[in-house]
C-alpha cells in the first residue's frame, strides 16, 4: 500500500511549493520582527486573521471529528464508520495547525503553557485554552488506532479499543464546549460588535454552525478524497449526511433569523453598507442556497449536488466566522483591516501544510480501511469506472 | 435510522440555548470581579479613585508627562502632541476647541479585561488599581479586545511585546500617595482620594453648578463603576467616550455561560453515556433475539 512513486512536478506541487515558500518567508519576518512589521494589527485591530480565519475557521472546519464520532460510536450509527477515520484526520491535523497559528499570534508564544499554571476560571480564554489542550490529546489518541495498526501492535490496539467510549465521550463534551466557547468570547463585547453578529446567543450559533461544517466537511473530503485518491463514493452514506445537514441547518436558520428578529437587528438587514452585503453574502451561502438545494431529493442524491452544497456551507460559515471577529468591528472601532501579506501567507502556508499531511497520511497509512476488499466486493459490471480506477491504483 | 436518532446530538445545543436565553439564572456579581473573588463590590468604597473635572482643566498636559516619567516612557513636543493613547502615551489630554478631556484607563471595579485574561496577569486590586504583570502575559490580546473603553494598547513594533496601559500607579498608592498626574495637576482639575469621597464631591459639584456640566458622572455607574470619575461640561462623546456602556459589568456576560460549564460537563457526560448504552443494548438485544430464533427454528426442526 505504502509505495513511494517516483517524484514528479504537478500542478499542485508547484502551488504547494510556492505557498510554504511564501510562508517560512513570513515565518522569518514575524518571528525576527514582531507583529508590528509582519501583520497589519493596531491598537484598534488586535485581532486579524491569524485569530478569524487560523483559530475560529480552522476550529470549525475540524468539527467533523466530533460530529462524526458521536454519530458511529454514540449513537452506534454504523453506516458512517468507513468515512470516520479520514474525519479524525482532518480534525487532528486541524487542531494541530491551530495550535501552530496560535503561535504566529501570540506575542509572546514562549508563555503558551501559562494557563496550565496561571488559572483564571473566569476567563473564556481559559477554557479555550484548555479545551484546545484536552481536544487535541483526545484526537491524538483517537487517530492512535490508525498507526498501531499500521505497525501491528495489537496489545495497544486493545487497550485503545477498550478506552474507546469513553474517549469519544470526552471528545465530544471537549468540543461542544470549546466550539460554542469560541463564540462565548464575544459575548463580552456587546456594545463593540455589530448586532448582526452579536447575539447573547453566539455560543449556540457556533456550536450549530460547527454541526453543520463538520458534516459539510465530512462530505467535501470524501467527494475530494474519491476523486484523487480513486476511492469510489459512499454516496448513501454522503446521503444521509446531507439530510441531517438540511435538518441542522433548518434549526440554524430559524433560531438565528428569531434572534435577529427579537434583537431588531432585521431591519438593519436592508439598510444598505458594508455590513449589510457581507451578511447577506453568508446567510445567502451558508443558509439559503444549501436549504434550497439540500431540501430537494435529486440534489441530495447526486454527488456534484453534494458537493456543491457543502462547499456552500463552508464558504458561508467561513464568512460568518470573518464576519463576528473582523467585519463586526470595524463600524465600532472606525478601522478598515485588511491583512498584510505576510499574514495571507502564514494562513496559506497552514493550509498548504494541511493538505499536504493529509495526502501523506493517506499514502502511508491505512486511512480509508477496508476499501480495497470493498472494491473488490462492488465490482460488479456496470462500474466499469471503478475497475479501472482500481487498477490504476493498484499500478503506483 | 439516521434520521429519527441524530436528534439526540443536537441535545447539547438545545441545553445551551436555554442557559443562554436572557434573564436565566444570573450570577451573583460578587463571583464576577476578575480575580478577586473575596472582594465583595462592596469593597470599592473603600478604593481609591481619580476625580478629573474638565472644567478645571488648562489642558497643560503635565498630568502627560509627569505619567510618562513615572512609567519610564519618552515624553516630548511630538508624543505631547498626540491626542490618543498608545503604548508609550498612558493618558492623554483631548483637545476639542476650548474644551480639554483626558483619556485614560478607567480602572474599573469589575473589569472586563481581568475577567478575560486567561493568565490573570490582569487583576483588580483591592485598593483600586488594576494592575498588570508582564511576565504573566502571553499575548493573546483578549483584553484589548474585551475592553469596554479600548484602553489596553500593545508595543506592535517589539519583538515580545507587552500590553501597556495606565494601571493607577498600585505602587505610589499603596505607599498611601498620589497618582502622578494627580500630585502634579496645577489646577486641581485631577484629584485623587476615595471613591466614595469623590462622588459625593462630583455630586455637590454639579448640584452647585448646574450650568457648568453634563448632569453626569461618567464611571459612577458605567460597567458597574470605575476607579475614575469624569466630569465634563459638554457631551462625553465628544471625546470619544462612549454613552451606550451597560450599567451592570460586563464579565456578568460570560460569566453566565461559563458558570454553567460543570453541570454542562456532568450532564453531557451521562447523557452521552446513556444514549451510548441504549443504542449498544438495542443492538445486543437484537442479535441475541435472533440468535434465540435461530435455535427455535432449529429445535423445531
Amino acid at each position: 500500500m505504502a509505495c513511494p512513486t517516483t517524484f514528479r512536478f504537478t500542478f499542485w506541487k508547484l502551488v504547494f511549493a510556492f505557498l510554504m515558500a511564501a510562508g517560512l518567508y513570513a515565518t522569518l519576518i514575524r518571528f525576527t520582527q514582531g507583529l508590528g512589521a509582519s501583520t497589519h494589527l493596531s491598537d484598534q485591530f488586535p485581532w486579524g486573521i491569524w485569530i478569524s480565519f487560523d483559530v475560529l475557521c480552522g476550529v470549525m472546519l475540524a468539527a467533523g471529528g466530533f460530529t462524526l464520532t458521536a454519530a458511529v460510536h454514540i449513537l452506534n450509527i454504523k453506516r458512517l464508520d468507513s468515512i470516520i477515520r479520514p474525519t479524525i484526520l482532518t480534525a487532528f491535523l486541524g487542531y494541530i495547525l491551530v495550535c501552530a497559528a496560535l503561535m504566529y499570534d501570540l506575542g509572546k508564544p514562549y508563555n503558551i503553557w501559562h494557563p496550565l499554571i496561571m488559572r483564571n476560571p473566569h476567563s473564556v480564554m481559559f477554557e479555550v485554552a484548555y479545551c484546545v489542550m484536552l481536544y487535541t490529546s483526545v484526537l491524538a489518541l483517537e487517530f492512535l488506532p490508525v498507526v498501531l495498526e499500521r505497525f501491528h501492535l495489537e496489545k495497544p490496539l486493545q487497550v485503545m479499543r477498550a478506552i474507546l467510549i469513553p474517549l469519544v465521550i470526552c471528545g465530544v463534551i471537549l468540543s461542544t464546549l470549546h466550539q460554542s466557547s469560541l463564540g462565548t468570547l464575544y459575548l463580552i463585547v456587546p456594545e463593540k460588535l455589530h448586532p448582526f453578529w452579536y447575539s447573547p446567543l453566539l455560543p449556540v450559533f457556533f456550536f450549530l454552525s460547527a454541526i453543520a461544517v463538520g458534516l459539510a466537511m465530512t462530505i467535501f473530503e470524501s467527494s475530494m478524497s474519491s476523486k484523487h485518491f480513486g476511492f469510489e463514493l459512499e454516496l448513501p452514506v454522503l446521503e444521509e449526511l446531507g439530510r441531517v445537514l438540511l435538518v441542522v441547518l433548518a434549526v440554524y436558520a430559524i433560531l438565528r433569523a428569531e434572534d435577529l428578529a427579537r434583537r431588531g437587528a432585521l431591519k438593519l438587514a436592508f439598510r444598505p453598507g458594508y455590513e449589510t452585503y457581507l451578511f447577506w453574502v453568508e446567510v445567502f451561502l451558508a443558509i439559503i442556497l444549501p436549504l434550497i438545494l439540500l431540501a430537494q431529493p435529486r440534489i441530495r442524491s447526486s454527488p456534484n449536488g453534494l458537493y456543491f452544497s457543502a462547499v456552500s456551507v463552508v464558504l458561508g460559515f467561513i464568512t460568518n466566522r470573518m464576519n463576528v471577529s473582523i467585519t463586526g468591528f470595524e463600524g465600532s472601532t472606525g478601522v478598515h483591516y485588511f491583512p498584510q501579506w505576510t499574514e495571507l501567507a502564514v494562513s496559506g502556508m497552514i493550509i498548504a501544510l494541511g493538505f499536504g499531511l493529509f495526502g501523506l497520511a493517506v499514502k502511508y497509512l491505512p486511512i480509508f480501511p477496508g476499501e480495497e476488499l470493498a472494491r473488490e466486493q462492488r465490482l460488479e459490471p456496470e462500474s466499469e469506472m471503478a475497475a479501472t480506477r482500481v487498477a490504476e491504483h493498484a499500478g503506483d | 435510522v439516521l434520521r429519527r436518532r441524530f436528534p439526540a446530538a443536537v441535545t447539547p445545543a438545545i441545553t445551551l440555548a436555554i442557559t443562554l436565553l436572557p434573564h436565566s439564572a444570573q450570577a451573583p456579581l460578587e463571583k464576577i470581579s476578575g480575580r478577586c473573588e473575596k472582594d465583595g463590590p462592596e469593597e470599592y468604597f473603600m478604593s481609591k479613585a481619580l476625580l478629573y473635572d474638565s472644567t478645571l482643566c488648562i489642558g497643560c498636559k503635565q498630568c502627560e508627562q509627569a505619567c510618562a516619567s513615572q512609567n519610564g516612557l519618552a515624553y516630548d513636543d511630538r508624543i505631547a502632541a498626540e491626542q490618543y493613547q498608545s503604548a508609550h502615551k498612558l493618558t492623554c489630554v483631548v483637545t476639542r476647541g476650548d474644551k480639554f478631556m483626558r483619556r485614560l484607563c478607567m480602572n474599573c471595579n469589575d473589569p472586563s479585561c481581568a475577567s478575560v485574561c486567561p493568565v490573570g496577569a490582569l487583576e483588580k486590586t483591592r485598593l483600586g488599581p488594576v494592575t498588570y504583570d508582564p511576565s504573566k502575559c502571553m499575548g493573546c490580546r483578549y483584553c484589548m479586545v474585551a475592553c469596554p473603553f479600548s484602553v489596553p494598547k500593545y508595543e506592535w513594533g517589539k519583538l515580545f511585546p507587552k500590553v501597556q496601559k495606565c494601571t493607577l500607579c498600585p505602587d505610589r498608592v499603596a505607599q498611601g500617595k498620589q497618582t502622578a498626574c494627580a500630585e502634579v495637576c496645577p489646577t486641581g482639575a485631577t484629584k485623587f482620594g476615595e471613591r466614595d469621597q469623590l462622588i459625593a464631591e462630583a455630586g455637590q459639584r454639579l448640584r452647585d453648578h448646574p450650568g457648568q456640566y453634563v448632569d453626569h458622572i461618567y464611571g459612577l455607574a458605567e460597567v458597574g463603576g470605575t476607579s475614575v470619575l469624569l466630569l465634563s461640561a459638554v457631551p462625553f462623546e465628544t471625546f470619544g467616550y462612549r454613552s451606550d456602556i451597560s450599567p451592570d459589568p460586563l464579565p456578568l456576560l460570560t460569566y453566565r455561560v461559563l458558570s454553567q460549564i460543570p453541570d454542562f460537563v456532568a450532564l453531557g457526560g451521562m447523557v452521552l453515556g446513556g444514549v451510548w448504552w441504549i443504542t449498544h443494548r438495542r443492538e445486543q438485544v437484537a442479535l441475541r433475539e435472533g440468535r434465540e430464533a435461530n435455535e427455535n427454528k432449529r429445535g423445531k426442526r
